[in-house]
């Protein structure tokens, strides 16, 4: 009780030093939560799996049902509010949103203008490959074949790694690589967990299975700034959720993968 | 609309140039020499008195010049492995090149050798030539003579076709230009050295074989 007077009292301070009253105006989102009980987000409604229209044009997926999961717990109503990957922090700062949880990265530029809470959701690149393949390091690319998509992030990191032992096929697009990994005309794949999800879901001979990590940017919910209140509602039940493994079945889901134990 | 060229950046990915013009002309050298050499046999198949033969080269050159290249190399190439054939991907190019230069150099050939009198073929009966040595001797010269301006055009299309085998991940010269361009965000610069060296090569494909046509069939034209 104490440490919570605290932290409103700092928080309060910090609202009056950075930005007087228009901040400290809508500072109480918790607050409107709690009484109008409904709990607006902007979630994807084009990026599967975290965010898609399913059949019944609804939005389905990872980000939807961690919406679902923080409303319930707060107790109100989940209000999804369909957004672009451009206009998510836009709808978030003028206000019309309480929370962005929309596969959202964290970068230094946003940081300038919206908080983030603790990560909720595995986004990285990694190399995958099926069980029969020993890989655990970059090292043991060695002699092995790699398929990965020309240009993207995983290349360039990758690339930047590696020694020119490691065979490296590079395919025009994601489908190129994707054949490529499943034709078993290259060992490993490297690609992003999302990809790698994607494979999954549809249980082909060949699975690609989480190696090692190649880059790790996990998402994160977006807040407005100085929502202090919410922001440790918002930690808090997600801190709950990665222990009652509510989180980790959500994972399971959407990315049939475990969620990683440092998220 | 100014553009500022910057191919400064492209220094450094010389060796990868290098490296995609030199597969070019490899796969270009491999897929020609086999390709037409499928085109002879399927050509002497077709126009051959055995039936089930001529249907069955038919049916070859009927597939292959009604698919797209890029279908026929994806299913060597990610197709193939699903019945346990599983090569390279340098191998699938030059397989794809093969089998689609075999294809239409059949039906090139052909039309040569259609193209050849039958009094001629009469003629070498009556010396007692056997049919290999007609075919041989004087169908085969004439009819190479006839078509080689065509023959040579379709060889410089898949020297230009070859591009394709980029999409799995054979590193010849549009893999080397996409490559760069995915690095140094330079396409302009990439592509126009790129369509540069594919214009070089294709004219000095052009030029070597209107020299080997004129070595090898310009008398035996001027006989004929």
């Amino acid at each position: 009780m104490r440490f919570a007077t605290i932290l409103g009292a700092v928080g309060f301070a910090t609202a009056v030093l950075t930005g007087g009253l228009s901040t400290a105006a809508h500072a109480d989102a918790l607050e409107r939560i709690t009484k109008e009980k409904v709990l607006r987000v902007a979630v994807p409604q084009d990026f599967p799996p975290f965010g898609s229209v399913g059949t019944d044009m609804k939005p389905v997926g990872y980000d939807i049902d961690t919406a679902t999961l923080l409303a319930k717990e707060m107790g109100a109503k989940v209000e999804l509010v369909p957004v672009t990957s451009a206009n998510r922090v836009p709808y978030l700062t003028t206000g019309k949103v309480d929370l962005i949880i929309s596969s959202l990265g964290k970068n230094a530029e946003r940081e300038k203008v919206i908080d983030f809470s603790a990560a909720y959701a595995p986004f990285y690149n990694g190399v995958f490959g099926p069980d029969s393949v020993k890989a655990e390091t970059v090292a043991d690319l060695d002699g092995k074949t790699v398929g990965v998509t020309r240009g993207s992030v995983e290349d360039i990191e990758l690339s930047k790694v590696i020694s020119d032992k490691v065979n490296v096929r590079r395919y025009e697009d994601n489908n190129g690589t994707i054949s490529a990994f499943l034709s078993g005309q290259v060992e490993l794949v490297a690609t992003g967990n999302v990809v790698a999800a994607a494979i999954l879901e549809r249980k082909p001979p060949r699975l690609p299975n989480l190696k090692f990590l190649v880059k790790n940017s996990p998402c994160f919910i977006g807040l407005g700034k100085d929502e202090g209140p919410l922001l440790e509602k918002v930690n808090a039940i997600l801190a709950k959720a990665k222990t009652d493994g509510s989180l980790a079945a959500i994972a399971e889901k959407w990315l049939h993968a475990p969620l990683p134990k440092d998220l | 609309m100014a553009y500022t060229f910057d191919f400064s950046s492209l220094w450094d990915y010389a060796p990868v140039l290098v490296h995609g013009v030199a597969t070019t002309v490899g796969l270009t050298v491999a897929g020609t020499v086999l390709g037409v050499g499928i085109g002879i046999a399927g050509a002497a198949a077709r126009s051959s008195g055995n039936r089930p033969l001529r249907i069955a080269v038919g049916a070859y050159v009927e597939l292959i010049r009604n698919t797209p290249f890029l279908v026929q190399l994806f299913f060597i190439f990610f197709g193939l492995p699903s019945l346990g054939i599983r090569m390279p991907e340098w191998a699938a190019a030059i397989l794809a090149m093969v089998i689609n230069l075999g294809a239409y150099s059949t039906e090139i050939i052909r039309a040569g050798i259609d193209a050849t009198p039958k009094g001629q073929v009469e003629a070498g009966a009556s010396l007692g030539m056997t049919g290999p040595q007609i075919f041989r001797y004087i169908i085969l010269g004439p009819a190479m003579g006839k078509i080689w301006p065509a023959l040579s055009s379709q060889i410089v299309i898949v020297m230009l076709g070859s591009s394709v085998c980029s999409q799995i991940a054979t590193e010849e010269l549009s893999f080397a230009a996409n490559f760069i361009q995915s690095r140094n965000f330079r396409p302009f610069e990439a592509y126009f050295l790129a369509t540069a060296l594919y214009l070089a090569l294709a004219v000095g494909v052009r030029w070597l074989l209107a020299r080997m046509g004129h070595r090898m069939f310009m008398k035996g034209a001027a006989r004929a």
